[in-house]
């Protein structure tokens, strides 16, 4: 049995849920190892391991997507069997996921009512889900728009609806599958004051996450989960992140990065005046004035869509804008139709963007021909009209060994490795070609802990060689922790710069809500 | 152009525009569950074969439209087969069943009727014959609207009747019913539909199934109510531009009529270029007209007339992820 530091005082109630020696595997790989857990009634439960540690599988078989092959489960003290999601809904579990399972272009209330309608025809039940839904709303504090269509609303109100759905189904124990992931810090913040209310009304909630800060805010009692195996159960307020963070990785980890002051040589990226108007007209970046300068790292903070992104693609060379942007003093084309990657590695910008398998990757194509994307043209990469396929390979499996890529396998598909690796084989591609400037999306979004310090450490590491870099994240601990200074963007403009040494998240958070200086 | 020739070419259209309409509607089923289907020719090809063969082998229509039905649901069980149960190319299956069709029907006919892969001319009870509706004979003095009564409205096959109404009982079992709600949903995410304790599988057969229903009726009115008997390739093109209609529709009910009308129209059209040349006083070659469906897809595919967003699951074996 895994070790269990739930000493101490036994609460009379019977768990909300009990596993007892749950194990599965996939072939030769055991996801879960006799995993043993039990979740008290109205407590929040947090669940945190890396990528991979099978935290999703076992909350999988929880929802009935997956069955064990060994071991059961226990809900309110009766044995259930969950085959299918059905079983789970109707045990009363309702899970979060953290791609939502929304309709787009359904309105909130067809979303909610998806599955749970009351007869045939859709006209009672809408009407019913609409009482329903309004009391829900009230009960709780979760207010949103029964009419609006999914597909405008944010994300956070998408993952309302999502928790209003299982509220719906009347269930009494809510999975919540990296909830933050998507979640701006002050939407974050809004999501835990209401999975606190849900505690007081009596739910229980299990919160998977890889973030520590969050186990530590919002939970009651944590269990640590690595390589398939639970290897702790402890309470929130007897451990602390370091230790959380050694019990994960299984070895000791730098939760803060390394790095010695910047020493800012010239002026690399002079923005001066930038304007964007996106496809819709509107207008995304309002006059943007920004520097950085080699041997800094200038972090941009802000909540997501007030035009870092569009910051980001106007540099990356793949969309329009209107001003003056100069890289080593030379004037970049800020027409679209000039300018794409090709021409703005040849300027010496290299690109980690935003969004890794949409933009950084293809993910059914293997790693070595990924890593050659956008560096095809190399005069090492060819042999006659033919690309040198032996010597991409070998360079990939160069790049991999350099940048601990697991598996180091240059002929897996990228959507085999997990979101470190992955995150890692679109860096090594961009850092190793040494780039004057290195633009850099959400680096660790959806990256498991480990995976995240070697991150910011080759980010660090391109600085310390004389190499600006941009960075954009909406985590403001990662700016704090890996920028030298920090620009915050609000609504097209840049709210503020601060050193990040002369700074804190309470000062940021108040520009990013554009409050001004 | 007088009144009368108005009232045949429109009365053309009517009738031409019915296979579209049903072809259409099956495709709006099938692909609003998020499988496409290219396949909607050769289950209309097959079940106009088999109407007409069965019809004409028992001498009773409702017979041969009930063998058009099931060859066409067997076929769209085959490509049900394919694309969900073992999450094939829905574009690949539907191709084969069009070759398939093709191939098939010609093949059979000519074993059964040896006459050269056709069936016999269908005569009395083994066709749909045109169904006079009450007062029509009375009205028809009436100016204007007598002759539009007579003419126009009243005379066609009961297939043309029910196609027709086909569009408000889909309109109304996709956005009324609770059937329709999860079809919808299914096309457009099924992990939504699956996490909700719904059967994603479950769904997309009966989409498909009732595709192959109406792509059976369909298929039987081309052989046994427009035509009297089958003839080889006779659904020439017509499931094509039904896909065309259903893209024309943006994947509506309603404009799933409008769209497959105005398609009607071109064929009617076709067949009477003195019209065009007395309304408009050029000659303009048949071709063009059967080509403008096409032509008016593409423009709309390229986002001229609005956006035509199709499901978007569509296309898109689904496979349950973690």
């Amino acid at each position: 049995m895994s070790g269990s530091d739930t000493s101490g005082r036994q609460e009379t109630a019977a768990p909300a849920i009990e596993l007892q020696g749950i194990s599965k595997a996939f072939g030769p790989v055991q996801a879960n190892k006799d995993i043993s857990i039990r979740v008290m009634p109205g407590t929040i439960h947090g669940i945190i391991g890396e990528n991979g540690a099978g935290k999703s599988t076992l909350m999988s078989i929880l929802y009935g997507f997956y069955k064990a092959d060994k071991g059961e489960i226990f809900i309110a003290g009766k044995k259930t069997d969950i085959p299918d999601s059905q079983a789970a809904i109707a045990a009363g579990i309702g899970m979060v996921f953290q791609h939502f399972k929304l309709v787009e272009n359904f309105t909130v209330l067809e979303n909610i009512i998806l599955g749970a309608e009351d007869g045939g025809l859709l006209t009672p039940s809408l009407a019913k889900a609409r009482k329903t839904l309004l009391e829900l709303e009230h009960e709780y504090g979760l207010n949103v728009d029964p009419d609006a269509v999914i597909e405008e609303l944010g994300v956070g109100m998408q993952q309302r609806v999502e928790i209003l759905k299982a509220l719906y189904r009347q269930a009494d124990i809510l999975i919540l599958d990296e909830p933050t992931g998507v979640l701006t810090p002050a939407e974050a913040d809004q999501l835990f004051r209401i999975l606190d209310r849900l505690r007081e009304e009596g739910k229980t909630i299990i919160l998977i996450t890889h973030k520590l800060r969050e186990i530590m805010e919002a939970t009651d009692t944590v269990s640590v989960m690595r390589r398939g195996e639970m290897t702790a159960t402890v309470k929130t307020k007897d451990t602390s992140p370091a230790e959380l963070a050694e019990l994960m990785v299984g070895r000791k980890v730098l939760l803060r990065v390394d790095k010695k002051p910047a020493v800012p040589g010239d002026v690399v990226l002079d923005i001066k005046d930038l304007h964007v108007v996106d496809d819709k007209g509107v207008e995304r970046l309002k006059g943007i004035d920004l520097q950085v300068r080699a041997g800094e790292i200038v972090g941009i903070a802000g909540v997501a869509g007030n035009g870092q992104s569009e910051l980001l693609e106007v540099l990356g060379g793949y969309a329009d804008a209107t001003g003056e942007i100069r890289v080593n003093g030379q004037p970049l084309d800020l027409s679209g139709k000039h300018s794409d990657g090709r021409s703005r590695r040849a300027r010496g910008i290299a690109h980690v963007p935003e969004d890794r398998q949409r933009e950084g990757l293809i993910m059914d194509f293997s790693a070595w021909e990924n890593t050659a994307f956008g560096y095809h043209r190399d005069q090492d990469y060819q042999s006659g009209v033919l690309l040198n396929n032996a010597a991409i390979r070998a360079d990939t499996e160069a790049k991999m060994e350099r940048f601990d890529v697991r598996p180091p396998n240059p002929g897996l598909a990228a959507k085999n490795f997990s979101g470190g690796n992955q995150q890692k084989i679109v860096l090594a591609r961009e850092i190793e070609r040494n780039p004057d400037l290195l633009l850099v999306g959400q680096p660790t979004r959806g990256v498991d802990i480990g995976a995240i310090e070697f991150i910011h450490q080759q980010i660090v590491a391109l600085r310390d060689k004389g190499k600006a870099v941009l960075l954009v994240s909406v985590e403001l601990e990662e700016i704090l922790a890996l920028a030298d200074r920090v620009a915050v963007m609000f609504d097209g403009h840049i709210m503020g710069e601060r050193m990040s040494a002369e700074t804190d998240e309470k000062e940021l958070g108040l520009l990013m809500a554009g409050v001004g200086n | 152009m007088d009144f009368l020739t108005l009232i045949q070419l429109l009365d053309s259209t009517v009738r031409l525009a019915t296979p579209l309409l049903l072809a259409c509607l099956a495709g709006l089923f099938s692909e609003r569950a998020g499988i496409f289907d290219i396949g909607l020719e050769g289950k209309m090809l097959a079940a106009a074969f088999f109407s007409a063969a069965i019809a004409a082998l028992t001498g009773s229509v409702w017979i041969g439209l009930l063998a058009g039905i099931t060859a066409s649901m067997l076929f769209s069980l085959l490509h049900g087969l394919a694309s969900i149960t073992f999450r094939g190319n829905q574009l690949i299956s539907g191709v084969a069943i069009n070759f398939l069709a093709a191939g098939l029907t010609v093949l059979i006919a000519q074993d059964w009727f040896s006459q050269g892969g056709r069936t016999p001319s269908l005569m009395g009870g083994a066709r749909f014959e045109p169904i006079t509706l009450p007062f029509a004979e009375a009205f028809g003095s009436v100016p204007f609207i007598g002759p539009i009564y007579q003419e126009l409205i009243s005379g066609h096959s009961i297939l043309v009747y029910l196609a027709f109404a086909m569009v408000p009982l889909t309109w109304w079992i996709l956005f009324r019913t609770r059937f329709g709600l999860r079809l919808r949903a299914v096309g457009e995410n099924p992990a939504a539909v699956d996490t909700a304790g719904v059967s994603v599988v479950g769904l997309r057969y009966a989409a498909v199934m009732i595709c192959g229903v109406l792509c059976g009726i369909a298929g039987a009115y081309l052989s046994t109510a427009l035509q009297a008997g089958f003839v080889k390739d006779m659904s020439a093109g017509r499931g094509f531009i039904a896909l065309a209609a259903l893209i024309f529709a943006k994947w509506r009910p309603w404009y799933a009529l409008y769209a497959t009308l105005l398609f009607g129209l071109f064929g009617a059209l076709e067949t009477r270029p003195d019209v065009i040349e007395a309304l408009f006083g050029i000659k303009v070659q048949g071709a063009l007209l059967g080509a403008l469906p096409y032509v008016m897809t593409v423009i709309i595919l390229a986002g001229f007339v609005g956006k035509a967003i199709p499901p978007r699951a569509g296309g898109e074996p689904y496979v349950k992820e973690r």
